[in-house]
């Protein structure tokens, strides 16, 4: 087996391992997206959102919430821990290229998260009768690009702290204000014309509104994509820029 | 021709340097140890080796590559074990072999490395759940799994028991019959007298010596010193006049003599012809720790 699927395949094993991580990660969005729709007015349409119903909106941002949560307590957390352990160091003994090393993670966090994305689709779909993305593959491609963006993010988080501690700190800190803006406390659609463009110039505030586009038939716009892409390539270039075996 | 030549190696930490022109060379099968006290340079110097490290001076191969430069191909030939370095908690034995063996073009066959390492029966446990000596001998494993040629070890026993340092020595030995060359940092005298072939002892960044551990002691003193109690009174001169006697000295109710060549025999005749009997004799010959005190001035302790 290559380098890359050996180390996804143990990375994958060691994250079962963990009952803490695997629950936030993939439990968590699924189960806060049945509490949230057990609120009967959850599910009454809304005048004031033009007749859709709170629940149909919650549906992307529950999945932004999963990205955010695998992206900075899990992920950052786990990079800084295996340096502050010396692990990448022994690591760096051996052939194996740090870029094998963060791309094995980068597919482990990505089958996984996509998985979760999944089980929130369906149950969106059979217990509260949330209409599945018109345009999948726009969902798709809106899906990744979220991901993506918010896993460099999680990585440089990672490359910066010293410690797994503070990892989780710094991951902590920036989770409220990037959920903040995918709308987990006010609605995109209630927010004003500020705290809206900020929030479209947020890697999740982007994502959710690309989400929404796809559930109902549309492409995603260009701005937004062009958004989560630059957060992207200067997450990840930092990442790479201030990574350190030890 | 010489597996890892190093020549004029030197590395400053802004204004502290940490290692000063230090030269060897290690030849094929060797073990080759690298003594001092903590802090003279040791692990900075094969950390320059192993190719971690960039010298601010000083020529290293490895295998004829230069470890700036052919770092791909030099982790391919070089096994390390690092000082206290650990693998992540939950990792199982046999999970950290099988992963570490897919990083290597022609890896070794860990499950016969983890026998002969007595880790046979812990391949399903997790790292978090070994002893001490247990993750050492992992350690050794990882060293080891991509089949090497040559290995560096650094500080390995440290923190074992004697017993588990002990077997150490004895599997060290025997990976060095598979025709490994291994590169031993240590502070442990015992250690260095008992594996290495050759030793080069460093004390603040420089190199001190070179030899093979008697060589050592050779090179610092050939004197020998018999301690006794004499059975009767004895006059000095007796002694002092053999021209293998060098200084008699009393220390309490005993004499210490010190010489050269073979004083215990030219000391026990001439008691002999005296009538005289030497009591709880014993002969005191100079010890690596001793070559090492005058070698550097310290203790390796210190």
């Amino acid at each position: 087996m290559s380098a890359l699927s050996r180390l996804t395949v143990t990375e994958t094993k060691l994250f079962f391992r963990e009952p803490m991580v695997v629950f936030f990660a993939l439990a968590f969005p699924p189960v806060l997206l049945v509490v949230l729709g057990a609120i009967p007015a959850m599910r009454r349409p809304d005048e004031d959102l033009g007749g859709v119903r709170l629940i149909d909106l919650y549906v992307p941002i529950v999945i932004a919430l999963g990205l955010a949560l695998f992206a900075l307590n899990g992920l950052s957390q786990l990079f800084a821990t295996y340096r502050e352990k010396d692990v990448l160091r022994r690591m760096r003994t051996t052939p194996v290229n740090p870029r094998v090393l963060l791309g094995a993670q980068l597919l482990m966090s990505t089958i996984m998260s996509v998985a979760t994305m999944l089980v929130v689709l369906a149950i969106g779909r059979l217990a509260f009768d949330v209409s599945l993305p018109r345009q999948p593959p726009a969902y798709l491609v809106g899906y990744l690009l979220a991901a993506l963006s918010m896993f460099a993010i999680g990585l440089l988080v990672g490359s910066l702290a010293p410690t797994g501690r503070s990892a989780n700190a710094i991951g902590s800190l920036l989770f409220f204000p990037i959920m903040f803006f995918t709308g987990l406390w006010t609605p995109r659609d209630t927010m004003n014309g500020v705290l809206r463009t900020i929030s479209d110039l947020t890697p999740l505030g982007a994502g959710v509104q690309t989400l929404h586009d796809a559930t109902a038939g549309h492409w995603p716009q260009l701005p937004h994509m062009a958004v989560m892409l630059g957060w992207t390539i200067v997450a990840s270039g930092l990442a790479a820029r201030y990574f350190q075996w030890e | 021709m010489a597996i890892i030549e190093v020549d004029g190696l030197a590395k400053r930490y802004g204004e502290h340097t940490v290692v000063d022109g230090v030269s060897f060379a290690v030849e094929p099968g060797e073990i080759f140890g690298i003594l001092g006290p903590n802090g003279a340079g040791k692990t900075t110097t094969v950390e320059c080796v192993e190719g971690l490290r960039t010298p601010d001076a000083g020529a290293i191969r490895v295998c004829g590559i230069d470890p700036q430069h052919g770092t791909g191909e030099l982790r391919q030939l070089l096994g390390v074990q690092l000082q206290e370095s650990e693998l992540p908690e939950k990792l199982k034995v046999g999970e950290a072999m099988e992963l570490y063996s897919s990083f290597y073009r022609e890896p070794a066959d860990w499950r016969e490395l983890v026998d002969v390492l007595r880790l046979g029966d812990k391949v399903n446990t997790q790292f978090r759940r070994l002893s001490g000596g247990q993750k050492q001998r992992l350690s050794i494993a990882l060293a080891l799994v991509g089949d090497p040629r040559v290995a560096v070890l650094d500080e390995l026993t440290t923190g074992l028991d004697p017993q588990a340092r002990r077997d150490a020595w004895d599997l060290i030995e025997r990976i060095r019959d598979r025709g490994v060359t291994i590169l031993l940092v240590t502070h442990f005298m015992e250690e260095a007298e008992r594996l290495c072939d050759r030793l080069a002892v460093i004390d603040s960044g420089r190199l001190v010596a070179l030899a093979s551990p008697a060589g050592l002691v050779a090179m610092v003193d050939d004197r020998q010193r018999i301690r006794f109690r004499p059975t009767a009174p004895l006059d000095h001169a007796v002694l002092t006049v053999l021209p293998e006697v060098t200084s008699v000295a009393r220390a309490g109710r005993q004499l210490v003599v010190t010489g050269t060549g073979n004083l215990l025999l030219a000391v026990t005749t001439a008691l002999a012809r005296n009538q005289v009997v030497a009591a709880d004799l014993r002969v005191e010959q100079t010890s690596l720790d001793d070559a090492f005190v005058a070698l550097t001035g310290r203790s390796i302790e210190d």
